[in-house]
């Protein structure tokens, strides 16, 4: 991806390139022109502190290049792109609770609807919740067939925590087809949501 | 929708932010021919907040002069805030305001009463700080400019210079650092409503009070934190002959600025000023936005005095009464080879 941030001043040739780099959705590279030199050591410190290996090369008296790499192409770093967005974008006191395969009452295929929509739009959302948990037939949106799971696999790598209760697992079957996050118990699922701030519950 | 002041006033980089790099500004000044006056008590070679002149035996004039890019789209804060921070300087020296004067840029095509109520905002500032307007000169121009030059009186035994501390003083801070941070999210949509708030009265607060709160005391160094953010000017304070330990985690700043920093809604002149500063400040495991705080620009930023450690709980109490969050952010030390050094306090030092 090019961003051209040349007779832009700060921080809006940064605010670009976060946006660019939130565009990637993941691994992948980001290159950005800026006409100064001062911007080019605002590019690098958001690169410093976001772990993202950055290029610099100067191609003309006012005229740099940057090249931020996010992740490894190959995936290596991945554990470091986690990193990232555990620092960035989790709200520690949020939690969302899911106790259902639907969202709300009344029609059911509606509420599937709504559901899939509401992980969809958690994944996409500014602010993530440290932990989601899933219980009773909320495990089948953790389990393989759910139609959440890519969601649910971003939401995993951006550090949000994914747990699913095992009783509901083994009740409904499951338990061999978790597809995403871990298994949790009764002890853990009152611990978090005792110590949340704020749950939510759709 | 009408185009409204707030769509013209926005400019590239409001405040003190717009201020030239003092690497820069040090090159040219040293080049200058130096002229001896004797009753030129402080000039700019020793980057003091403003100029003093000594007319008698008990009497000097403080002058001083600032103006800058609009940081807010409220043409009468606009104006609130350039004449606080212009009046700074004569604060930040230990004057009082006598008389001040207008200077304006200001684009002809524009409307003329917004230019009205920036000016306004001004001589409401000035005939609070006890001060008159007393004339201007306006240039046309591209963009909006303003700011004030003042003039205060003082006795010439009575100046508070900037770079006279003494190790073992202790730092105190009048005003919540980050207001460069939070003007610069806000430039950008992304500084709530809160936050914008809390800069506009910090900005908009004038130096007066906390500088009539530390007159009682001892007080050997003062300056004002503006352009050069709290770690510039405090580096100019402590000068060649004292070093500093500062306490990041006591260092008052508005909150939101942290978030911001942490989503490097960055100044370039914060960058500049770390740039100048580079090997002079060592930061112990600080977290990096408390790193970008200290090196903020402040626009109509707070005093920081030096004051003498035994004064400095009673002088602080004082000033937290003025309402804007304020704290003692560190101490004065022997000269040493770290000139600033930033770290958690490991203790509760008096507060």
């Amino acid at each position: 991806m090019k961003i051209d941030a040349r007779g832009e001043q700060c921080p809006i040739p940064v605010v670009k390139a976060k946006e660019a780099i939130k565009q990637l959705g993941g691994n992948g590279q980001v290159e950005v022109l800026v006409d100064n030199e001062i911007a080019v050591q605002n590019l690098l410190k958001m690169a410093g502190q976001k772990n993202y290996a950055a290029t610099e090369e100067k191609l003309g008296e006012s005229d740099f290049k940057i090249v931020f790499t996010v992740g490894d192409i190959d995936g290596k770093k991945e554990d470091i792109v986690t990193d990232f967005f555990v620092a960035d974008h989790i709200d520690r006191g949020l939690l969302v609770a899911i106790s259902a395969d639907t969202m709300g009452t009344g029609d059911e295929s509606l509420g599937k609807v709504l559901l899939k929509g509401f992980i969809y739009a958690l994944a996409k959302a500014d602010a993530l919740p440290a932990s989601i948990l899933f219980y009773n037939r909320g495990a089948f949106m953790t389990a393989l067939a759910s139609d959440s799971l890519e969601d649910l696999k971003e939401l995993e790598m951006a550090g949000v925590e994914i747990l699913t209760c095992g009783t509901c697992l083994n009740h409904y079957g499951l338990t061999e087809h978790l597809a995403v996050g871990s298994v949790t118990n009764m002890y853990t699922i009152v611990e978090k949501m005792t110590a949340a701030a704020k749950v939510i519950k759709p | 929708m009408q185009s409204s002041a707030k769509d013209i006033l926005f400019c590239k980089s409001g405040g003190c932010s717009a201020k030239l790099g003092a690497g820069l500004l040090r090159h040219v000044l040293e080049k200058l021919p130096k002229v001896e006056d004797k009753n030129l008590l402080v000039g700019f070679s020793g980057s003091d907040d403003a100029a003093v002149y000594q007319l008698s035996e008990d009497l000097a004039i403080v002058q001083t002069l600032d103006f800058f890019p609009p940081m807010v789209t409220d043409p009468y804060i606009f104006g609130q805030i350039a004449a606080a921070n212009a009046l700074s300087d004569i604060y930040a020296m230990g004057g009082e305001v006598k008389t001040a004067l207008n200077i304006v840029c200001f684009p002809e095509k524009m409307d003329l009463n917004i230019l009205g109520t920036i000016l306004l905002g001004g001589s409401d500032k000035i005939h609070e700080a006890g001060g008159v307007v007393a004339g201007g000169h306006s240039i046309a121009d591209e963009g909006i400019k303003y700011g004030l030059s003042v003039t205060g009186t003082i006795h010439p035994q009575k100046i508070l210079k900037n770079n006279a501390c003494k190790p073992g003083d202790v730092l105190i801070l009048t005003k919540p650092l980050g207001v460069g941070i939070v003007t610069t999210a806000n430039r950008v949509g992304q500084a709530s409503t809160r936050a914008m708030d809390k800069a506009i009265e910090s900005m908009t607060t004038l130096n007066k009070y906390a500088a009539e709160a530390l007159r009682k005391y001892d007080v050997h160094a003062c300056t004002d934190v503006t352009g050069f953010g709290f770690l510039g000017h405090l580096s100019e304070m402590i000068a060649d002959t004292c070093s500093a330990v500062i306490y990041y985690d006591k260092i008052p700043y508005i909150e939101e600025a942290y978030i911001y920093a942490e989503e490097f809604l960055l100044t370039g002149a914060g960058q500049k000023n770390r740039n100048f500063l580079g090997e002079k400040v060592q930061f112990d495991e600080v977290p990096f936005p408390y790193e970008e705080i200290l090196f903020d620009p402040q626009t109509s930023g707070g005093l920081l005095a030096a004051i003498d450690s035994k004064d400095a709980p009673d002088a602080l109490k004082q000033i937290q009464a003025l309402g804007l969050s304020c704290a003692i952010v560190g101490e004065i030390k022997e000269q040493a080879e770290i000139k600033i050094q930033v770290k958690k306090s490991d203790e509760e030092i008096e507060r």
